[in-house]
């Protein structure tokens, strides 16, 4: 694009503490976010589950990362995409999601939700339009 | 006595689980550990094998594991039971032997 | 590793000068890191140090500068939430000191 703004799709498809991918992921997600380009997430197979409602790990000992997804809004990141299929895969719905949302600088800072559900097919349409893609 | 069988990735994206269902004896306990925790959820493609396997074998799920993901009891198949770390140690100690599924 | 001496006690600090066990801070801290780094804390220093711990208590990271201060505009005013202003408050910076002198990790992509 000539306005030097490129199109990054960060594609999460690892469970989250188990690896550390989900949280170095998320990391690179936030530096990404200093450099002012459009950046959209992608959560698929095990990746969804990076985003479940309810993590509490006090009994495990880890760190709970989840909270900091909810401040991708005040990233300007605000296009979460979940796979439909993958969800069904593992028995789980939008409910089992936290409730991802940003507030709309040119709506008068509404509250809207960030999560798009959409099919594999559509997942595969988002991801040939963007200039770069980071899987992991 | 029976083999204590451990598993710590996700069905959905290794075949670990699958492995060790179809390699356990009858009798023997599986205790899902880690990323494996959510093979243990109500209404995913692996439900109907961890049901089947909930009818002959002690199958278990760490409870501290599956509370870090986001889950608890009331998300996981009947028949499932919950151990916590003490529990662990006691099935360690119970069985015979030890296999970790990787 | 190097430690830092507040009202008696030893703290760990790393290299950088920041916390090493997030769970230690006490208002104090920020005092003495202050001191260190040569800034006189005043009401309006601990309005962005309080607010940086609420952030971190609710979304366990430390917010980037951007972040910040959009998040102080909307929560303090326009003439707080400038990064002029924060930074007259914080010279070498209000991600990297003040989120030290509250004892919070360095701001992820601060380097």
């Amino acid at each position: 694009m000539s306005d030097g703004i490129k199109k990054f799709m960060f594609v999460n498809t690892k469970a989250p503490y188990g690896t550390v991918y989900a949280l170095e992921s998320l990391e690179v997600v936030l530096i990404s976010a200093a450099f002012d380009q459009s950046v959209s997430l992608v959560f698929c197979d095990d990746g969804v589950f990076q985003i479940a409602n309810n993590q509490k790990t006090d009994d495990s000992g880890m760190k709970n990362f989840s909270p900091a997804y909810k401040a991708l809004g005040d990233y300007d990141i605000n296009k979460l995409y979940v796979e439909k299929e993958s969800l069904e895969e593992r028995g789980l719905t939008l409910d089992n999601l936290m409730a991802l949302t940003y507030e709309d600088e040119d709506d008068d800072w509404a509250e809207k939700p960030s999560i798009i559900l959409v099919t594999r097919a559509e997942l595969a349409d988002l991801m040939d339009e963007q200039d770069v893609v980071i899987s992991s | 006595m029976a083999m204590l069988h451990t598993v710590n990735k996700s069905p959905f994206e290794r075949n670990s689980l699958n492995s060790c269902l179809t390699k356990s004896k009858e009798g023997s306990t599986i205790l899902l550990i880690e990323d494996a925790v959510v093979g243990a959820l109500k209404g995913t493609i692996v439900a109907d094998k961890l049901t089947a396997a909930v009818a002959n074998k002690n199958v278990c799920v760490l409870g501290s594991d599956l509370n870090t993901r986001g889950f608890t009891e009331a998300d996981i198949i009947d028949g499932i039971k919950i151990v916590d770390y003490a529990g662990f140690v006691d099935l360690v100690a119970e069985h015979s032997n030890v296999q970790s599924w990787l | 590793m190097a430690t830092i001496s507040v009202e008696g006690k030893e703290i760990e600090v790393d290299e950088e000068g920041y916390l090493v066990n997030l769970d230690e801070w006490f208002p104090a801290i920020a005092t003495e890191m202050a001191k260190i780094d040569e800034v006189e804390m005043g009401d309006d220093h601990w309005d962005i140090i309080n607010f940086l711990r609420e952030y971190y208590e609710e979304y366990q990271i430390a917010p980037a500068v951007r972040v910040l201060t959009k998040a102080v505009a909307k929560k303090l005013g326009k003439e707080k939430g400038n990064s002029k202003y924060l930074y007259e408050l914080f010279p070498y910076g209000p991600g990297k000191q003040a989120c030290k002198f509250a004892g919070l990790p360095k701001p992820t992509g601060c380097v």
